[in-house]
């Protein structure tokens, strides 16, 4: 039974995390993104990948603001989608975990780069590529803990940054069909 | 039949429209197409109607649909067979009409190599529809035209597009049958929740100045649930009024029907609307040309809305108590449920709201003065109440279809509807050229009936190529034009909001109708003064073949009344004399109205 949830006249606007759990089919990505370009939601983040090949489903994770009535419409209007099989709000279903996973490019010599791979230790970022005069670090995390790294590495050379955009599960034994 | 049997991508398609029901397909052929036209050539279960242009098709099985209740087919061909659809798709869409459209498509391997005639349907609907597919496998052909159809009708109905490579109609493969197992993921509710109806219940019994408020949910829950809505409103004594696309759910002529409400609304409907406490919404949608000013909209009321569609519970309109479900099964549940209940309403209250509620029907607000000397310039409204009243003398079963703008306004308010299903007008996309087709798609469902499009003479132009079809046909159709030689409703907004600077509003070098309609086959009748009207009326009525009437009428009429854009149900225009001080753009317009559409 679809619960429709009461949003009161609250005019601020908060993050959510919604899960959607989709057909793996040609489009369906088209759809959800159409769908917040053509009713004006925001796309803070969007991760998607197959999960499941023997059940043909991937999984998208979004991660959105807007105010609670506006978050109520995007559940609403994703859970009407026809290859749509089901659609969780993290943020407002209990505890949950959200990471994202990062490439930095850091390049220099000297001072720089060693103070750069000692931040990257103590953030424990992984070096996966290394010059004499470069680093590419790796590292998985919540979004604030990516952005504090970024913020630290760019006056030690930060050349570029690749992020995978968030993905997300609740915590405890239950499943999105819970 | 073997299961083995192999047949082609067009044979499979043909007979899944036949399990599926089909009688009538509308549609142009062309070169993608071309499989489909010749496996059609080859049976007769299924009626192929060739319209003229593929925007007609789309609103000939909207008309047939909403008149039948059944899912309208369109068929045409790739690139711009598809794009021409898009329109009637839209409309479709915004107005919960159940058609699937079948789009030919160049073969798989040409697929995004800008071949001759091709165009990404699948990209271009996807906005347009309720969901879409594009065949790449002659295999799932079967399978894929069944889920289209159970997509259309299911849940709040709307077009489903399936593209069709030329490849895939020509190639051979097996036909599985109807589809056995449930869908997979599309599975809408329809049952209410028992514990919102006791919630409704006990709202709706405790309320002094209560309103049921009914759309077109109502209707396309099929006719029980107008039936049942009638039922509902006389058990509960409740006043009832019906949104555009809800008209003829509850039968006009019932003392309880306060007429249509917003924007070109009764007084008694909007008013009703604002001043109510508990207020039942079936099947509408709080749509913008309901509501008004959304911060002034029925201030002081509890709210509860009955959708089969969760994402129209709480868009606009924040309520009180939502019931998600077919609007057919929410009426039963409510009337077992208020029956059960022992509480008893408060009837002392509900007689006061209903003498407050006579008292402003009392002001009569759809009233005109038509100078009935024979010589005199005719009231569009005059004209419709008219051929209502001459319609009803032939004791036909009668549908009318609109086109948009003010015709289509006094049409709503001067036609009563006493049963679903006769009433096909463009509501949510306003889509000038809608009824010519959409009339020609009930004459074919409906064959004995009186279909009636009542039009203005810029919208009727938009699709007149239709009425080669209706010759081709011999359908009966007539085309009643109300010509005032302006984009009527574009005039109106003009005069009130923009200081009377018609620009571009005039429809100049207009075609003689009746020798247009001469032209197509058709009869073609004018009437210029009131002394000839009834005379014109009835030989359209009389003559068993297409017409078109043509209908002189006063130019500067506007339609009241009238809630401006921006403005609450209270702050309604009742008709020229009640325009109140002018200023800026015009009587009870403000700065935020005037950006509204």
């Amino acid at each position: 039974m679809l619960k429709v949830l009461m949003p009161d006249h609250d005019l601020s606007t908060r993050q959510a995390v919604i899960s959607v759990l989709v057909e793996n089919e040609a489009g369906v990505l088209a759809r959800v993104i159409g769908l917040f370009s053509g009713r004006g939601y925001n796309i803070d983040s969007l991760t998607v990948a197959a999960v499941d090949e023997d059940k043909h489903l991937s999984r998208i994770t979004i991660v959105t603001s807007g105010t609670a009535m506006v978050i109520e419409q995007i559940k609403a209007q994703l859970d009407r989608l026809v290859p749509i099989h089901k659609v969780a709000d993290l943020t407002m279903e209990g505890p949950h975990i959200a990471r994202e996973m990062a490439l930095f490019k850091v390049a220099g010599v000297g001072e720089k780069r060693v103070e750069a791979l000692r931040i990257a230790d103590a953030f424990r970022a992984r070096v996966v590529d290394a010059t004499t005069e470069s680093f590419v670090f790796e590292m998985t995390g919540a979004t604030d803990k990516l952005d504090a790294f970024a913020a630290l590495m760019r006056p030690l050379g930060l050349v570029e940054v690749s992020r995978t955009g968030v993905v997300a599960i609740a915590r405890g034994p239950k499943g999105i069909h819970g | 039949m073997p299961a083995t049997e192999m047949l082609s991508g067009a044979e499979i398609l043909l007979r899944a429209l036949k399990d599926q029901g089909v009688d009538t397909v509308f549609g142009y052929p062309g070169g993608a197409v071309l499989p489909i036209y010749d496996a059609l050539f080859q049976q007769n279960a299924i009626r192929h109607i060739l319209v003229r242009h593929e925007q007609g098709a789309v609103h000939a099985a909207e008309g047939y649909a909403r008149s039948t209740g059944k899912v309208g087919v369109v068929l045409v061909t790739s690139g711009p067979g598809a794009t021409n659809a898009v329109t009637g798709l839209v409309d479709a869409l915004m107005d919960s009409i159940p058609v699937v459209c079948l789009t030919g498509q160049v073969p798989t391997h040409l697929i995004g190599n800008d071949a001759f005639q091709e165009a990404d349907t699948t990209g271009i609907t996807r906005p347009a529809t309720k969901h879409n597919y594009l065949v790449k496998n002659v295999d799932d052909v079967g399978r894929v035209i069944h889920e289209a159809f159970y997509v259309a009708r299911s849940g709040r109905p709307g077009p489903v597009v399936v593209d069709l490579p030329k490849d895939i109609l020509i190639n051979k493969g097996v036909y599985a049958g109807m589809p056995t197992a449930p869908h997979k993921s599309y599975r809408p509710v329809l049952d209410p929740d028992p514990a919102a109806i006791a919630t409704a219940i006990r709202m709706l019994k405790s309320a002094k100045r209560p309103i049921i408020y009914a759309g077109g949910g109502v209707i396309n829950a099929g006719p029980e649930a107008s039936r049942l809505l009638t039922e509902f409103v006389h058990l509960t004594g409740f006043p009832c009024t019906n949104t555009l696309m809800g008209l003829g759910a509850f039968p006009a002529s019932d003392p309880q029907f306060l007429g249509m409400l917003g924007m070109h609304g009764t007084y008694e409907a909007n008013l009703a609307m604002h001043g109510c406490d508990v207020m039942l919404n079936i099947g509408a949608r709080f749509d913008d040309r309901v509501t008004g000013r959304l911060r002034d909209f029925s201030p002081g009321s509890l709210k509860i809305h009955a959708d089969i569609d969760p994402s129209s519970v709480n868009k606009n309109v924040r309520v009180d108590c939502a019931i998600i479900g077919d609007a057919g099964r929410i009426l039963a549940a409510l009337i077992a449920a208020w029956k059960a209940d022992a509480a008893k309403p408060d009837t002392g209250a509900l007689a006061a709201w209903w003498k407050q509620i006579e008292q402003w029907r009392a002001r009569d607000c759809l009233r005109f003065r038509q100078d009935m000397d024979p010589s005199s310039i005719i009231k569009p409204q005059h004209a419709i109440r008219r051929l209502y009243e001459l319609a009803q003398e032939t004791g036909k079963d009668t549908f009318i279809t609109t086109e948009v703008g003010q015709h289509q306004m006094w049409a709503a308010q001067f036609w009563k509807f006493e049963r679903p299903n006769r009433w096909m007008t463009s509501g949510g996309l306003g889509t000038m050229g809608y009824g010519l087709p959409a009339a020609m798609g009930v004459q074919i469902a409906h064959p004995d009936a009186l279909v009636i499009d009542i039009a203005g003479e810029a919208s009727i132009l938009m699709n007149i190529q239709e009425m080669g079809t209706l010759a081709q046909y011999r359908l009966p159709v007539k085309v009643f034009i109300l010509n005032n030689e302006y984009m009527g409703m574009v005039r109106q907004w003009q005069e009130l909001l923009h200081g009377g600077r018609y620009s571009e509003s005039y429809s100049a070098a207009l075609p003689d109708f009746v020798k247009l309609a001469e032209s197509f086959h058709a009869v073609g009748l004018r009437a210029t003064k009131v002394g000839e009207l009834d005379d014109v009326i009835r030989e359209m009525l009389r003559v068993d073949k297409a017409v078109i009437a043509d209908i002189c009428v006063d130019k500067g009429e506007n339609c009241f009344p009238m809630i401006p854009s921006g403005a609450a149900h209270n702050e309604m225009i009742l008709g020229a004399e009640d325009e109140g001080p002018k200023k800026g753009g015009g009587p009870g317009v403000t700065e935020e109205g005037m950006v509204l559409v």
